[in-house]
């Protein structure tokens, strides 16, 4: 069944520096077969006995056909979890489950689409592209972080996409400044019809309202601490708004990651908002 | 020979002890994407409420050295829709659910158990005594005898007779074992210990608590030995109750432990998040050790550990010579 998880323990295939980046890929068929743009897998770290229980989650950047089929993630080095994970090497094994989430919504008829990435958040655009550009769609970048050797895949964006901008905030490559300042032009001048993002919260924020001024969907993949990653812990909730215009506490791993930017209460994320279905004190409480 | 397995949790039934931890399984349709969750003793439901609850806000999670502290704040759609669209969901698959419930009152209590006393599918209550009580400023139940005996008791009187009540008990009280008599006294046919002690963390580069809500919940096997305890002196102080053990349990082993110290059956929580099929794994080793040690039957090993030192393990041969 398409999209319909399972757990395997992969052999580590190949690991590669990008930049500020790790890569690893490793052979899970099974989580290759079911893949669509926009999934994530979770990984298991720190071997037999860990003492670090919760699962790390990562968009899924590639997939391959080698070895019945591969999967590959970049990862940047951020606590315990991670610089286990940049410590593999080709041959040693992981314990993967995936592919997990709801991914990108693809359009039925070509169209215009701008992919926007801040950080490692690019990562999941690739493949999203290719898949896009396969149904006649025009794809157009937008790369962003913090410095040049945060900007992952610009080389990439830059052969795929009708156009690429890259933004840094230290001026180090492209333009100076944030993804959300060049956006509006690239909208325009592509006279885009549908936006994908995926990058931090407050990117996808910015998105969403230059979007909204446009009148455009974005569909942007949210990034939440999690611990689970298959929807039985409720820890990684945000405030959405419904299809019948209530807002839920909803699960990032399960409904999401990718949420139509629109929906997302980003100004209420780390609250309960007021309104929200089953809020303290709330009128449906 | 296969080991016997079966548990029981007052009168009924179970075909093994291996549960799953009340809100570590979701709905049950989650975990059923990995395995049939027929074929673990029980499934045990989040604490479900009268309203719908939004929960806590988020970061609701921290990981700390093999455990974890969340406070989720018993998010969920009320006890309504709990009963149109979950637990028939769990009911048409012959799961054997255990319903937990968790309220602000004695009279929320009641009012969820009489709710459920008509639905079908419900194999046992699970009474979660960790919930603030709104009309003692908020402390918890569980940290007033009387007041979580009063709940038991009204629980009981309004669920169906052939359906157990569990009292469940956290390790963070001046006395587990007076609270647990004071629950059995109170009507419970059996008690699941136990619940998260509260634990906080700081986060040391946003210098502010790492949980929105301050404090949290602590589980995963950091509390295990707490687990161990509990279980032990209830299993000590009231020999014939049902216990179901929980806390930190990843590995068959640990549910033996648990077994050892008096609980007859064991639920899985935090393992799950880790690995989505620890039940039947956890299961399959509990069998492996049972046989490995010459058991028969699960129920010669519950309380094992508390026969005098230098006796002999009471197995199913030596109870019949002795019975000569
Ligand atoms: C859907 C999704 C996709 C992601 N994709 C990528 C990716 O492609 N590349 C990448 O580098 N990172 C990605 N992340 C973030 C990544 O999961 C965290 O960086 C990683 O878990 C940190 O682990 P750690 O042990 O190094 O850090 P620690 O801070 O020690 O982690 C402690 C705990 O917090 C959780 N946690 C901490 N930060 C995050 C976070 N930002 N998101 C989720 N959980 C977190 C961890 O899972 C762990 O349980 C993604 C997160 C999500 C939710
Ligand atoms: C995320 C999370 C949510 C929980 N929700 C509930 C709940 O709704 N009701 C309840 O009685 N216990 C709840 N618990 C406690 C568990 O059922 C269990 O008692 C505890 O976690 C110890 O077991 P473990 O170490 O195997 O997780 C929760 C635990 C976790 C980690
Ligand atoms: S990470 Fe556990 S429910 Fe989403």
């Amino acid at each position: 069944m398409a999209g319909s998880p399972v757990q395997v323990t992969g052999t580590v295939l190949t690991t590669r520096r990008v930049e500020a980046y790790h890569a690893l890929t490793v052979v899970a068929p099974a989580v290759a077969d079911r893949f669509r743009p926009g999934h994530f897998v979770t990984v298991g770290v720190g071997g037999p006995y860990t003492s670090m229980l919760t699962r790390r989650a990562f968009a899924i950047h590639d997939v391959k056909p080698d070895y019945g089929g591969t999967v590959e993630f970049v990862f940047r080095v951020r606590g315990p979890g991670t610089a286990w994970l940049a410590d593999r090497r080709a041959r040693d094994t992981l314990d993967l489950v995936g592919p997990l989430g709801r991914p990108f919504p693809l359009p039925r008829d070509p169209c215009t689409c701008v992919l926007v990435g801040g950080e490692y958040g690019s990562a999941s655009l690739f493949v999203l592209a290719d898949v896009l550009q396969r149904r006649g769609c025009r794809v157009d970048f937008v790369l962003g972080a913090s410095s040049a050797d945060r900007v992952f895949g610009a080389l990439r964006a830059r052969r795929m996409g009708e156009t690429t901008t890259l933004t840094t905030e230290d001026g180090s490559l492209g333009m100076r400044g944030e993804v959300t300042d060049v956006l509006a032009g690239v909208i325009a001048d592509a006279r885009a019809d549908v936006v994908y993002a995926c990058g931090p919260m407050a990117m996808l924020r910015g998105v969403t309202a230059v979007c909204v001024e446009f009148g455009i969907p974005a569909q942007v993949s949210v990034e939440q601490s999690m611990a689970c990653g298959v929807g039985i812990c409720m820890t990684c909730v945000v405030p959405v708004i419904d299809e019948d215009g209530v807002t839920r506490m909803v699960r990032a791993c399960t409904e999401g990651p990718v949420f139509l930017g629109e929906r997302v209460r980003f100004d209420d994320v780390g609250t309960i908002p007021f309104d929200a279905l089953g809020a303290p004190g709330g009128r449906h409480g | 020979m296969a080991v016997d397995l079966r548990s029981y949790l007052g009168h009924v039934e179970l075909p093994n002890p291996v549960f799953t931890a009340s809100g570590c399984g979701g709905t049950g349709r989650e975990l059923a994407q990995f395995f049939d969750v027929t074929r673990i003793g029980a499934f045990t439901t989040r604490s479900i409420t009268m309203a719908p609850r939004a929960g806590r806000p988020t970061p609701r999670m921290a990981e700390t050295p093999s455990g974890m502290l969340s406070a989720v704040g018993l998010q969920g759609p009320g006890v309504e829709v709990f009963a149109q669209r979950e637990l028939p969901w769990l009911a048409e698959r012959g799961a054997r659910t255990i319903v937990s419930i968790g309220g602000g009152s004695v009279a929320e209590y009641t009012a969820l158990a009489r709710r459920l006393a008509d639905a079908p599918g419900v194999t046992a209550v699970e009474v979660n005594l960790s919930c603030p009580n709104v009309e003692d400023r908020g402390r918890v139940f569980a940290r007033d005898g009387s007041a979580a005996a009063e709940v038991v008791a009204s629980v009981r009187a309004a669920t169906r007779y052939d359906v157990p009540v569990i009292a469940k008990l956290a390790p963070d009280v001046a006395d587990v074992v007076s609270l647990a008599r004071l629950c059995v006294d109170g009507g419970a046919d059996a008690l699941s210990m136990i619940n998260m002690p509260l634990g906080m963390s700081v986060d040391v580069d946003t210098m502010r608590p790492s949980l929105a809500a301050g404090t949290g919940g602590l589980s995963g096997p950091a509390i295990r030995p707490l687990a161990v305890r509990c279980v032990w002196q209830v299993h000590a102080a009231l020999p014939g109750v049902p216990i179901v053990g929980m806390g930190g349990v990843m590995t068959g082993r640990d549910a033996l432990e648990l077994v050892l110290a008096g609980a007859c059956a064991v639920a899985v929580g935090t393992a799950l998040f880790h690995d989505p099929f620890a039940c039947q794994r956890i299961l399959r080793e509990l069998e492996e050790l049972l046989q490995a040690r010459g058991f028969d039957r699960l129920a010669d090993a519950v309380g094992l550990a508390h026969r005098p030192a230098g006796a002999g393990p009471r197995n199913r041969i030596e109870l019949e010579e002795s019975s000569l």
